[in-house]
């Protein structure tokens, strides 16, 4: 039962990432594909209707995950204090970025709330990229089942590590880049003439970096966390995993130039979640490894009663239907290019 | 107190504080919007439909900021709390996980479609968006609520074998008794702001002379539904809450009512300052015999005072708690009177011109928020010195690793971000009431993400 909970919320955190990712990776190439205020709009547009409900995912997965495994809720959520509380305000920022903007019509708060989006949107991938290194590379648990990390110690990966080190940095780094790229594929589906091509154009010229840095973060994971590959030696059906992120990676240099943004943005998707599953599957039955191996955090330390988790199983399956429902309701509603000019109210 | 341990709490309260001053209006609010697009729908009338849509954006502005704000409630449970998060979240993580799962994502995807999808829409599918956006908003109420329920009156838990709570019975959790009167009497404080907001806006534009013929239906419509809740927040809802308080935390009941002796025929207290050290309340006004009245339905009645129960378990701010519970009932007493007097003067069709009766109409739209601010306050003060009650006091609750100086860090972070964001939210309010109702879209010519020319 903890097992099934344990993919439920990475599933949950997948789709919170390809989903919200999207409305990122817009929000990192807003300043630098749209030019002008049309365009900027044309972008908001594009994500206006979803980004909300695309960030409930995080909300959902979270709430998701102090049910189903409280102690590592408590753990991982006092530990990661000051970068959740960043988070935090980024995402305040950055909501009042987006729905703000036009509601003061002076081009200079325009420009402001313009700049408010795009950095923030940065920084979040970059915090969201260096939280995941920071599960991979492992915290400083204790016995009590309790770590705090400050932002930084040494940029080194000794016994105290701090939210950033030099691994946590190359994960933003990964998170950054990948998101970005997703980011454009969304905009050259959802948007024509120049903006859309400039968004594609951007995919293309981030692709090389993209499967660089893939290839590096495999590697230096392999390298600092040799555990990671136990699962992938114990199962075959492992194998998949590099095989989806490498195939997903050919699919979106071949679908790009032929102008297929459908088949672009699916393998951008599908890279994504071909890394977080392979994430998932190299650090099950652990949800939280510690520096020093002796205090990981697993399933079966944290997870609530079976009782709990068996009647949350009934209400998760009938809530998940429909919020799948709404999603697919939504985006159908909202489908095709953007167009300016169609008004509203 | 212990450092760390006061700014948990001060970080706790005032980020709940701020943030309640949103949800409180929009799930009022949502309630409104659904009676005014029903009876646009009914009638095929265009005033109220617009009237419908000026209240979306102002809708739209606030539920911006109860989601923004309200993130931060759901990771301080982990980020502040961790303590109290790993002994009770095999119990309320139920409730809060639910409340992602059913109510935050129907609300965003219907608010989506409420704002910027009119035009895609019929009239009955935009109706239906605005009633899915008001059951998600009050769904959502109810999982909070009943999460705090657990906490002031734990049921439907078992101790598992490492001391964490662990959910026993899911049906006894989730109707908690408590929950429901809780539930009952603030979401009856929801609607009496959004009713209080409704009519105030109304009542400036009928002075102002602007806007008339929506004016008065925000009138109409707010007076009638302030006048149904200021009197359900009362009786039954705000009665049987007392009553519940006084079965399960009598302390409680004795610290905001300000009774340190316990008495037969004990008085009930409307002004008065406690005096904790001499255990008395100086100046006092008070009626004979009503608390005990009201309490068990005899005049003569035994009321156990605080001297009846031990210091330490005394809830431990006892004059702000006292002071938060009298300004409650202060102001909803005043909302009944404010409310019965207008509904006379609307039945009788001299409210719109009775322009004393607007000014107070006008004036008294901050009321609500101070109320059911004061409210909550009365229940959290009042739930001291415990956690969860009877089993886990707050002193043992909050996170050992996080430090007082990093608490005080992001404390002082949330004060500057909220500080600037009240600013921005007073300022895009004004301008939407500014602009008015009329045919010709929002302030700033509506919204970013949907607008068009």
């Amino acid at each position: 039962m903890a097992s099934l909970w344990f993919w439920i919320v990475a599933v949950m955190i997948t789709a919170y990432v390809v989903l919200d990712g999207f409305d990122l990776g817009a929000g990192v190439i807003y300043l630098l594909v749209a030019k002008t205020n049309d365009e900027r709009r044309r972008v908001l547009r594009a994500i206006g209707p979803v980004w909300d409900g695309n960030e409930v995912w995080l909300l959902a997965a979270g709430g998701t995950l102090y049910f189903a495994f409280p102690l590592l809720y408590a753990s991982s959520f006092s530990g990661f204090y000051l970068p959740l509380m960043i988070v935090l305000w980024l995402l305040m920022l950055r909501a009042v970025g987006i729905e703000f903007r036009v509601h003061l019509d002076n081009p200079i708060w325009t420009e402001f709330f313009d700049v408010v989006f795009a950095v923030s949107s940065i920084l979040l991938c970059v915090f969201l990229g260096a939280a995941l290194g920071n599960v991979v590379r492992g915290v400083p648990l204790d016995a009590t089942g309790y770590f705090f990390e400050p932002l930084w110690t040494n940029f080194r990966l000794g016994p105290q590590t701090g939210i950033l080190d030099w691994y946590t940095i190359l994960a933003g780094v990964v998170a950054l880049v990948t998101l970005t790229a997703h980011g454009s594929y969304y905009v050259a589906l959802k948007t024509d003439e120049d903006l859309g091509r400039r968004a594609r154009g951007l995919a293309l010229l981030l692709w090389p970096l993209q499967l660089f840095l893939t290839c590096v973060a495999l590697v230096t994971t392999c390298f600092i966390r040799p555990e990671v590959m136990a699962n992938y030696h114990a199962h075959r059906i492992g194998i998949l995993v590099p095989i989806i992120v490498f195939a997903s990676l050919a699919m979106m240099l071949w679908a790009t130039p032929k102008g297929k943004e459908k088949a672009a943005f699916a393998a951008s998707s599908l890279y994504i979640v071909g890394m977080l599953v392979g994430a998932a599957f190299a650090l099950y039955p652990v949800v939280l490894p510690s520096r020093d191996r002796q205090h990981d955090l697993t399933i079966w330390n944290t997870s609530a009663a079976l009782h709990g988790l068996r009647v949350g199983l009934v209400w998760w399956m009938l809530s998940a239907v429909l919020a799948v429902a709404y999603f697919v309701f939504i985006y159908r509603m909202f489908r095709g290019k953007v167009q300016l000019g169609e008004g509203h109210y | 107190m212990e450092s760390a341990l006061l700014i948990h709490r001060l970080h706790f309260a005032f980020t709940a504080t701020f943030h309640y001053l949103f949800p409180q209006f929009t799930m009022g609010l949502a309630l409104l919007i659904v009676v005014l697009k029903t009876i646009a729908l009914r009638r095929n009338d265009r005033v109220y439909d617009e009237a419908a849509r000026f209240w979306g954006r102002i809708f739209g502005i606030n539920f911006v900021l109860g989601v923004v704000t309200g993130i931060p409630m759901e990771f301080q449970f982990g980020t502040n709390w961790a303590v109290f998060s790993r002994f009770a979240g095999g119990v309320i993580g139920q409730t809060l996980a639910m409340e992602g799962m059913f109510a935050f994502f129907l609300e965003s995807a219907f608010l989506g479609l409420f704002l910027y999808g009119e035009k895609r829409l019929s009239p009955r599918a935009h109706w239906f968006s605005a009633v899915a956006v008001f059951v998600g908003s009050w769904l959502s109420g109810y999982f909070i609520i009943a999460t705090d329920a657990f906490m002031q009156r734990p049921v439907g838990y078992f101790t598992a074998a490492d001391g964490s709570l662990q959910l026993g019975s899911f049906w006894d959790f989730v109707l908690n008794r408590w929950a429901l009167w809780q539930y009952a009497h603030n979401m009856s404080g929801a609607a009496i702001t959004g009713a209080f907001a409704m009519t105030a806006v109304g009542a400036f534009y009928l002075l102002s002379g602007k806007w008339t013929e929506h004016a008065r239906i925000f009138v109409k419509v707010g007076v009638v539904a302030g006048c149904v809740f200021s009197i359900l927040q009362i009786f039954p809802t705000g009665d049987r809450q007392g009553k519940l308080v006084a079965d399960h935390q009598p302390v409680t009941l004795a610290a905001m009512e300000g009774l340190f002796h316990g008495q037969n025929a004990a008085p009930l207290l409307i002004l008065g300052q406690p005096n904790e050290l001499e255990g008395k309340i100086e100046n006092p006004i008070e009626v004979p015999g009503m608390l005990s009245m009201l309490t068990y339905q005899r005049w003569n009645a035994n009321v156990q005072g605080l001297d009846a129960f031990p210091k330490e378990n005394w809830p431990g701010n006892i004059p702000l708690l006292y002071y938060s519970y009298h300004i409650m009932v202060g102001l909803g007493t005043f909302f009944v009177a404010v409310m019965a007097v207008a509904l006379l003067l609307l039945r009788r069709g001299r409210i719109f011109s009775a322009r004393w009766m607007l000014w107070v109409l006008m004036l008294s739209a901050p009321f609500p928020y101070i109320a059911n601010t004061a409210g909550w306050m009365t229940a959290e003060l009042g739930r001291q010195p415990w956690l969860v009650y009877g089993l886990m006091r707050t002193e043992d609750g909050y996170s050992k690793v996080v430090s007082a100086g990093n608490g005080m860090f992001t404390l002082l972070g949330f004060m500057g971000m909220y500080t600037v964001l009240g600013i921005l939210f007073l300022f895009l309010v004004r301008r939407e009431i500014e602009h008015g109702p009329g045919a010709g879209g929002s302030a700033a010519e509506s919204h970013p993400t949907a607008e068009a020319q």
